[in-house]
């Protein structure tokens, strides 16, 4: 085994088991979040002072129930266990819950089996102390040949001892793994794989080389449609010749490798633990039959879920306004000092804007996170998506998705970020696609504008005012079309393996507020480095479009506009929007609006040469309504406006969402090819309403 | 034993039954095995979500949700 300088070592556990809690104990708040490169999982690190003065790297793996894997971010736990393609570990922490000792050892013999010398982290000792678990620790020691410290991470209990025996675990070198007692059959089989790792020199420990040959027979797929790397095609092969041999003797190999794995297991529980009280009712049980239930638990999923959305809609603003107002002072500073020119423009529009775009986004992020940490944290996510589930898979989405979904409402940007809790790469990327279609707050300017423009504030229809039926229609529509791209991506684009639901209930807990604090810090500060910097280049350059090149001297700012490449961009575009009822100055509102939908207001205000304006603004209004076709005809007829609110409902009009689709996806590929099937969407949708309008005549006048 | 064999999913409220075998799509049954279910593991029905899918398993001293669907492909005993 080669040894770095500073000893690296891994945090490895179960969801649920108080790992990332126990990792923060350990290390304070020092960690350092970055990505493993090519996906999309956090790397949270730290820096760990041993007994003894030597200073480790101590590495919190993602949660998992195994080290076998379908895709590259499951194949993470693997290779950092192993050391390929990243520094060998000199020791594995393991995790495990304390209350369920006989599915947790399952993954603490996994690593076992690699040779690395192992610390059993017995966690929630309090909980199962209550629940009358009693474990024999030093027996359990034996057992696994691993050191075991008895810890609650929560109250930082067993904090100093596991430090302690990491120390002395990192000084172990190779150890010798149990023994698992394997059917003949596959005995011989993974005799063979590791003959074969070994000869192509892929790993060089005999026990690496057995734990990886294992590891293979259960991850690779029998058609190769796994997208797991730096396997040999040689060993490929080898696998899939097994696999098969086995699949005709009427062999499963799966069950195999993980039934003799599970049966150690289960003797190592039956010799260390004894359970006194079994069968007592707990107070998780009783709070589940209230928050599960028919009834109450719909009641308070309904109240729980309006708490977040109006925390989302209201509780930000505040923050968000206090951000605007900076901007504007530092906007207004700048120019105060600065001589007007290029420059100032760049630092003011471009720059200042572009961070302001930035930050605004802030409240909101750390807002959603703090909500999801507890609701996560607490246990009551779980519950969310176990009762949320049957409406979810009818149409491909997955349980975990509503609250994302729902986030979407308010804003794209944190929903984005929010689908992190869901596990499977392909029902993330699903609900990242599909959200931005929920009508975000920020189409409400562009919405009230609208209607306000095109009916009389007295027109009714029915009981209700004209411009309510349309607002609740948009909001419909963005529903529909979110479930329904939803439905369809699901069989197309992102078919994959069908989705499934195995999901821990774990039990109710209190969060611990320092690894909140700890957790909404790290998504704030990730989504400012990475999205942050695409959307301030974005910034600068739609600002540059829209300035120039400048109209002659002493025009006024709509002449600018009009000059602008936007403004050029905005004229060509027009036969192409025309079929939808929009004209060129329209056009230029939309270029716009890719800075942030509700930018679509103040840009028609410049393009209609009215200057400053918002949505309530009467002269902007007025003009609109007088605003007509070179041949006379009226612009912005109620079907022109219908229209145009139906183009905004299903355009991804957002540079924000595009860069945080781009971190969160690790490509540009989705958050391009999002970009162009709502673009697709919302001009066929606007075409139909206009063309179809027209033609039956209706909101001409 | 009957011809046929039960499945998990027909397991009444509040019933226990020993895991006999998982059938279904690998990915899945490699997942519901990894978590426990392994043959010979006793599972109890404890709940069922208020839409009628998915279940609430206790199966190892956790809690483990998984649709009916998953559930039918679980034989037991």
């Amino acid at each position: 085994m080669t040894r770095p300088a500073a000893p690296l070592v891994l945090v490895a556990g179960n969801p649920n088991s108080g790992k990332s809690t126990l990792f923060n104990a350990l290390t304070g708040a020092r960690a350092r979040v970055a990505n493993y490169p090519g996906v999309t999982v956090d790397r949270t690190s730290a820096a760990l002072t041993l007994p003894g003065g030597a200073v480790a790297e101590v590495v919190d793996l993602p949660g998992t129930y195994s080290l076998s894997a379908r895709s590259r971010e499951e194949q993470i736990a693997i290779d950092a266990v192993l050391g390929r393609g990243a520094p060998s570990p000199s020791a594995v922490v393991v995790v495990v819950d304390a209350n369920a000792l006989g599915r947790a050892l399952y993954l603490a013999f996994e690593v076992l089996s690699t040779g690395v010398p192992v610390v059993v982290a017995l966690n929630m000792a309090d909980e199962a102390e209550q629940a009358g678990i009693r474990i024999n620790a030093v027996h359990l020691q034996t057992l696994t040949g691993a050191e075991v410290v008895t810890t609650v991470a929560t109250s930082g209990r067993g904090v100093d001892r596991l430090a302690a025996a990491i120390g002395r675990a990192v000084a172990l070198g190779e150890r010798p793994v149990p023994h698992v007692e394997r059917p003949p059959a596959l005995v011989a089989d993974l005799a063979r794989l590791e003959a074969a790792i070994l000869q192509e020199r892929v790993l060089d420990r005999p026990g690496a080389a057995r734990a990886w040959a294992a590891w293979l027979l259960l991850s690779l797929d029998d058609a190769g449609r796994d997208d797991l790397t730096g396997i040999p095609p040689s060993l490929r092969a080898l696998t899939h010749d097994v696999r098969a041999r086995a699949r005709e003797a009427g062999r499963n190999i799966d069950l195999e490798v993980i039934a003799s794995t599970y049966r150690v297991v289960d003797a190592t529980v039956d010799a260390v633990v004894r359970h006194t009280d079994p069968g007592r009712r707990t107070w998780t049980d009783r709070l589940d039959e209230v928050l599960t239930h028919r009834v109450a638990g719909g009641v308070v999923f309904a109240a729980v879920m309006m708490v977040v959305f109006q925390a989302l809609f209201s509780w930000s603003e505040p923050a968000i306004s206090t951000i605007e107002r900076a901007v504007a002072w530092a906007q207004a500073l700048v120019r105060g000092a600065m001589p007007p020119g290029p420059l100032t423009d760049l630092l003011a529009d471009g720059a200042i804007a572009g961070v302001g775009n930035v930050v605004v986004f802030v409240p909101q992020i750390a807002l959603l996170f703090v909500f999801i940490g507890v609701l996560e944290d607490s246990g009551y996510l779980a519950r969310v998506a176990f009762v949320i589930d049957r409406l979810m898979k009818g149409i491909g989405l997955h349980g975990r998705a509503f609250v994302p979904m729902l986030s979407g409402f308010s804003c794209a940007v944190p929903a984005v970020m929010a689908t992190r809790t869901i596990e499977s790469r392909v029902d993330r990327l699903l609900t990242m696609l599909v959200l931005p279609l929920m009508s975000c707050s920020a189409r409400l300017p562009v919405y009230v504008l609208i209607t306000a423009t095109v009916f009389a504030p007295g027109e009714r229809w029915g009981v209700f005012s004209a411009g309510a039926v349309l607002l609740f229609a948009m909001y419909m529509l963005s529903v529909a079309a979110a479930l329904g791209a939803a439905a369809v991506l699901r069989r197309t684009v992102l078919r994959g393996p069908g989705s499934t639901l195995v999901l821990e209930l774990p039990p109710y807990r209190m969060p611990a507020v320092r690894v909140l604090a700890v957790n909404v810090w790290a998504r704030v500060r990730a989504f400012l480095v990475d999205a942050g910097t695409i959307i301030l280049a974005l910034t600068i350059v739609l600002w540059a479009l829209l300035s120039y090149p400048k109209a002659p001297a002493g025009a006024a700012a709509g002449d600018d506009l009009r000059h602008s490449l936007a403004g050029r961009v905005g004229r060509l575009m027009e036969p192409a929007i025309e079929p939808l009822g929009f004209d060129w100055r329209i056009g230029v509102g939309i270029v716009g609006a890719f800075t942030a939908r509700e930018v679509f207001v103040s840009t028609l205000g410049i393009v209609f040469d009215i200057g400053e304006a918002d949505e309530t603004s009467e002269p902007l209004r007025e003009t609109l309504r007088a605003a007509t076709w070179p041949d006379g005809r009226r612009l912005m007829t109620p079907l022109a406006g219908v229209s145009l609110m139906v183009f905004f409902v299903l355009a991804c009009q957002c540079m924000s969402t595009i860069a945080v689709v781009r971190r969160e996806s690790g490509t540009w590929r989705w958050p391009l090819f999002m970009f162009g099937y709502m673009t697709a969407l919302a001009y066929t949708a606007s075409l139909v309403v206009y063309q179809v309008g027209a033609r039956m005549g209706w909101g001409a006048g | 034993m009957s011809p046929k064999p039960a499945s998990l999913a027909s397991l009444p409220l509040g019933r226990s039954a020993v895991v006999a075998r998982v059938r279904g799509e690998r990915a899945v049954v490699r997942r519901l095995l990894e978590v426990g279910l392994v043959p010979g593991t006793r599972v109890t029905m404890t709940r069922v979500a208020p839409l009628g899918d998915p279940i609430e398993l206790r199966v190892r001293n956790f809690a483990l949700s998984i649709r009916r669907s998953e559930a039918q492909g679980i034989e037991i005993e």
